[in-house]
């Protein structure tokens, strides 16, 4: 007996969608309204902190600039990657996935260090509402990169382990979906956090 | 002879005797939705019972005054319970039960898009409200309501892990149903079977589209407060700290932003079950089908922007009180033609009186009557005097229970015969009718005016003298009397189960795809996949293709075998719920790793092995 | 039917009188929300008749008949959904417009003269300041009838709400926000008021009391209540007093003239003027202000008032020395 009927029931879509596609925007959706929610505490409690320290005294706008840039280049390797795979170039579309997740590595590892200069400086959680919510918001952003490098360094074991092909180029697609999601939030977050202090 | 091939790897729960053979282990690995439904059903109805319980209590604590049955610890607890139990734990997965079971049939689908996502969603589901009533035994239930007011739920006005059960709690319930609606969304929306266009969806199909839509874009908000309120309760933030700029009121904004599409959520699913079951037992189609569709997708666009009328005592000022009593009053446009449109089906039909119409008739009735003090409470002045006293119980167990339990239990009439194959009987269904609308207009009709004479709601007591007593004790009668037309209720399924006549594929001469196929049906649904060419298929012999029920010269369709990652993965959930609860590293570890073990093993296990 | 309609209204009169009714207004305030819901509800009624008793029509009219004729499968009728879809929409803008314009009239800050209160909601009593007048008490109010009061809310530790149904909606007080109410008492008398936003244990027991009363009479509890705590020549006065000084009261209680400057509980400086104790609760006896001393948290779950065992001798003194502070 073949696959027919449950890979019939995976390929029969009545839109020509394929199911996990439109499962990742559905998620891609509440996702931008968890983002939207976490955004509007922020913004309720920007300038209501009883103490310092405060934005102006600790964010770093060029060394953030260089992260997101870096984030940003992450959305190009991981376009190189998908083309890659989808020609059928796995040599290349393993490379460029992995650079994709090297990439978020790094930004992780701005994030990382900016946290902790901004502990050693005295901004915890608790210290005040800019702590809360900052921490919170960037912290979130930075939890759903991390699960994004996860899965595109899986792909790249999957890959190396041949298991990754042409034939499952949507699974890169999707996995390009949520990251490209990733870094439009971070975009987002840089120029309401950064840019408007 | 078709053979279908199974890996001997999954010999527990092929269910090739019948739908739902098998033991225990074959229960905990299904991925075929109806057993899910099943599974769902018969959880959401014992917890539906648990919060029964809670508010037989709570009535008698107030069948007189200054009662001493219950003391104000216990009754806090109590009422927080019911209203948390009855929300998230009895009318969603009642519904899910009916997502689950009715849905693929009804779009001509084998199954959902996502059969594994599908178990996992149900076993986070059960083992979410198991940890929640787990409190009980642990230093107590939440106890601060079931919307948790800030700064009420701050660790320094109640302090004990009785709030966190609930924060957490609800966040795992959370994931359950954010996972269920994204299955549904891609299930509705790919699965259709040739021909069915989103314009001949049946009705409940269509309300469980914009039920999905509505969980996944209103749950992020109360996941956000949530955790606002985790940090501050966990790790000493100050969101809701009044004293360090952080403001209380932010809670409230982000619950009821959450909360008023959650009464959508709640409703929506019953007035599709209503939508299908008038039309059947008038013999004629949905009067206005399109209008009930688009004023469905209007509820769900309107409803996001209504929330602060849960909020007019607060002080938000004119403007934003002027703004949420006219769009409350918009909202009430498209709910109530509704109810048009089903008098205006049943107008001119030849009404079958069966028990599942008498429900869906007491629906309408008793939601009129919900709707309408609805719409005095969605003027701000007149809800300055009705808001947070029973007038407003008296509201909300209308539209609930009168609306939503009434539409419930129309939907569990109309469908057992399907998952069972046994039809009820309608003498004692008509019986659970009547003693369940006299009890409950009994119960609730005098909350009204106790309300509106002035007895404040979530208090444990009342003075003697302020002409409380009498209506109470109604009302507590009432209830005693609701409880126990459960019971025929009970009495009728475990009979029917026993010895119910066989149903056959259609006993209702239905319009709309599950009644085209065995009773229950067999696992893979539909032999050959259907093809429509309208709505109500069944009636105007509009199936293009014939659907020649189990038809042995079509061989079986090999479906997804089971699989134990959704259940794993679910009790990774629950570790790491129990290791946040407790803030205990290794726990929480552990729940991770195991996590990380199901979704890994999930992701790498084909579908059909 | 119209049996249905006049059983719903006499249920409404079952068990009265009904003293802290809403239905039973007193005040301007009040009056206005009033004359709204009565404008609302007869909406409702005739909503309520139509759509029920066409339902009703429907399901007896249309039962089904043995032998009957197949029902025509009408599918809809734009037209009639239109017609249906305008019609409860204009009852809406009836209904609309009045709220509105009552909205307008009453969320705005008090015009013109008024005596200002400030309430503060404590977990589980209120505290009641003139600032204009210099006076603190609590649990009960007094105002002139016929007066605007303009009453500034706010909380002192977790949202409560301030209702007194006969004299108009209800406002919630909530910690590190402002909010107003205001109101002029029709006539003299005692309003009943209860905490209306839950706020823990005792959330049931918070209540509080207002007088209306003729600006005579007004002005004579003000002044009252601005002298300093009553001394009378008694001996056993004066060995209360010292029992209070030194059973540990002034760490939550004032009274003015004394050394007790407490502010975490209700101002006692003339305690034995009010009608009720304990927040309201409890008619003020000399046996239930015992009760009270001795069993606080038995009477009121979670009141934060703890007491030292004291000896009957003692306890009888503080009681008549609470009393006597009138």
């Amino acid at each position: 007996m073949s696959q027919t009927d449950a890979a019939a029931m995976e390929m029969h879509s009545a839109t020509g969608l394929p199911n996990r596609k439109v499962l990742m925007w559905a998620f891609i959706g509440s996702e931008c309204m968890l983002f939207g929610s976490l955004i509007i505490v922020y913004m309720v409690y920007r300038g209501k902190s009883l103490v310092g320290p405060y934005p102006s005294d600790l964010l770093n706008i060029p060394f953030i600039t260089v992260t997101t840039f870096v984030l940003l280049m992450s959305s190009l390797m991981m376009v190189l990657a998908l083309s890659a795979v989808q020609r059928g170039d796995m040599k290349w579309g393993k490379i460029w996935l992995f650079m994709t997740a090297l990439l978020g590595m790094v930004f992780l590892g701005g994030q990382v260090y900016e946290f902790s200069h901004f502990v050693h400086e005295g901004l915890t959680l608790k210290t005040n509402l800019f702590g809360g919510s900052f921490f919170l918001l960037t912290g979130t952003h930075g939890a759903h990169v991390a699960v994004g490098v996860l899965w595109l360094l899986s792909l790249v074991f999957m890959a190396q382990r041949g298991k990754l092909t042409q034939a499952n180029a949507e699974t890169v697609e999707i996995a390009g979906l949520y990251w490209h999601f990733v870094d439009v939030v971070w975009i987002v977050l840089f120029t309401l956090i950064y840019l408007l202090v | 002879m078709a053979v279908t091939s199974e890996s001997p790897s999954t010999s527990a729960g092929h269910a090739h005797e019948g739908t739902y053979a098998g033991g225990l282990l074959s229960w905990i690995t299904t991925v075929d939705h109806k057993r899910i439904g099943v599974m769902y059903g018969v959880s959401a109805f014992f917890f539906f019972l648990v919060g029964g319980l809670e508010a037989l209590l709570i009535r008698l604590q107030l069948g007189s005054a200054e009662n001493t049955l219950i003391d104000p610890d216990l009754y806090n607890q109590l009422f927080t319970m019911h209203g948390t139990t009855m929300v998230f734990l009895a009318i969603m997965p009642l519904s899910a039960a009916f997502f689950n079971f009715i849905v693929p049939l009804q779009i001509g689908a084998r199954d959902v898009a996502f059969p594994r996502l599908n178990a996992f969603s149900f076993w986070v589901f059960f083992l979410g409200a198991l940890f929640m009533n787990a409190s009980f035994l642990f230093g107590g239930a939440p106890d601060a309501g079931w919307f948790g007011y800030a700064n009420l739920t701050s660790t320094q006005y109640s302090p004990g892990m009785r709030v966190d059960f609930w924060v957490i709690g609800l966040l795992v319930l959370g994931v359950s149903s954010i996972a269920a609606a994204l299955n549904f969304i891609v299930t509705i929306i790919n699965l259709r079977c040739e021909g069915m266009t989103l314009m001949r969806m049946p009705l409940f199909t269509w309300m469980t589209l914009i039920t999905s839509f509505l969980l996944v874009m209103a749950f992020p908000a109360i996941t956000v407060g949530l955790v606002l309120l985790m940090f501050d309760r966990m790790f000493g933030t100050l969101f809701f700290n009044p004293m360090a700029g952080g403001d209380v009121l932010l809670w409230q904004h982000l619950f009821w932003i959450f909360g008023h599409p959650e009464v959508y959520i709640l409703l929506l699913p019953g007035l599709g079950i209503v939508s299908e079951v008038i039309p059947v037992f008038s013999r004629k189609p949905l009067f206005g089908y399109a209008f009930v569709v688009y004023s469905g997708i209007l509820i769900a666009f309107l409803g996001f922007g209504v929330w602060a009328h849960h909020m007019f005592a607060v002080g938000l000022g004119p403007v934003a009180n002027t703004v949420f009593s006219a769009a409350t009053m918009l909202i009430a446009i498209p709910t109530g033609v509704k109810i048009f449109n089903w008098i205006a089906t049943l107008w001119g039909g030849s009404l079958r009186l069966r028990t599942p119409l008498y429900f869906a008739l007491g629906f309408i009735a008793m939601f009129i009557i919900g709707g309408l003090s609805g719409v005095m409470h969605a003027s701000a002045p007149t809800d300055l005097q009705q808001t947070d006293t029973y007038f407003i119980v008296a509201h909300i167990h209308y539209v609930l229970f009168g609306g939503v339990m009434f539409a419930l239990f129309a939907g569990m009439y109309y469908w057992i015969p399907k998952v069972t194959g046994r039809m009820m009987s309608e003498r004692l269904g008509k019986a659970h009718f009547w003693m369940m609308i006299i009890s409950f207009n009994l119960t609730f009709f005098p909350q009204h005016f106790l309300g509106l004479h002035g007895m404040p709601r979530r208090t444990f007591t009342y003075e003697s003298g302020l002409g409380f007593e009498a209506m109470n004790l109604m009302s507590t009668v009432g209830a005693m009397l609701l409880g126990a037309s459960m019971l025929i209720f009970i009495w009728n399924v475990l009979a029917t189960l026993k010895k119910g006549a066989p149903a056959g594929n259609d006993p209702w001469e239905a319009s709309t795809l599950e009644w085209s196929i065995a009773s229950p049906p067999p696992h893979y649904n539909f032999r050959v996949l259907p093809a429509v060419g309208g709505r109500d298929p069944l009636w105007a012999e509009d199936l293009t293709e014939a659907v020649p029920g189990d038809d042995p010269s079509t061989p079986e369709p090999h479906m997804p075998g089971p699989s134990y990652f959704p259940f794993a993965t679910a009790v990774g959930i629950l570790v790491l719920a129990g290791g946040g609860l407790t803030l205990t590293l290794p726990v929480v570890f552990v729940g991770v790793a195991l996590i990380l073990f199901g979704i890994y093993g999930w992701a790498f296990q084909p579908l059909e092995h | 039917m119209a049996l249905l309609v006049v059983a719903t209204f006499a249920l409404g009169a079952c068990g009265g009188p009904f003293p802290q009714s809403a239905l039973d207004p007193a005040s301007d305030f009040a009056w206005k929300l009033q004359d709204l819901f009565e404008g609302i509800f007869f909406w409702a009624v005739v909503v309520f008749v139509l759509v029920e008793g066409a339902l009703i029509i429907a399901i007896v009219r249309f039962r089904e008949r043995p032998g009957g004729p197949e029902p025509k499968a009408t599918h809809g009728n734009t037209l009639l959904e239109i017609a249906w879809t305008l019609a409860p929409a204009i009852v809406l803008v009836l209904i609309a417009i009045p709220t509105i314009k009552t909205i307008w009239d009453v969320d705005r800050p008090a015009r013109g003269e008024s005596l200002v209160v400030e309430a503060v909601g404590h977990q589980w009593w209120w505290e009641f300041r003139y600032p204009d007048l210099g006076i603190v008490t609590a649990n009960e109010l007094h105002i002139p009838v016929g007066q605007q009061i303009d009453v500034r809310l706010t909380s002192a530790d977790v949202i409560h709400s301030f209702w007194f149904p006969r004299l108009g909606g209800k406002r919630d007080v909530i910690p590190g926000h402002e909010n107003q109410i205001w109101f002029t008492a029709d006539s003299a008398g005692l309003y009943l008021g209860q905490c209306a936003e839950f706020c823990g244990l005792s959330h049931a027991l918070m209540k509080m009391e207002l007088v209306a009363e003729s600006p005579a009479d007004f002005e004579a509890w003000v002044e009252r209540q601005l002298a300093d705590a009553v001394v009378t020549d008694s001996v056993s006065f004066a060995e209360g007093t010292q029992a209070f000084m030194r059973g540990g009261c002034i760490a939550c209680h004032a009274i003015r003239g004394t050394v007790a400057q407490g502010v975490i509980g209700p101002d006692l400086t003339h305690v034995g003027s009010r009608r009720r104790i304990a927040g309201g609760i409890l008619d003020n006896t000399p046996e239930n202000m015992e009760r009270w001393i001795r069993d606080s948290r038995g009477i009121k779950p979670g009141s934060l008032m703890i007491v030292p065992e004291l000896d009957d001798e003692t306890m009888s003194l503080i009681v008549e020395y609470l009393q006597n502070l009138k």
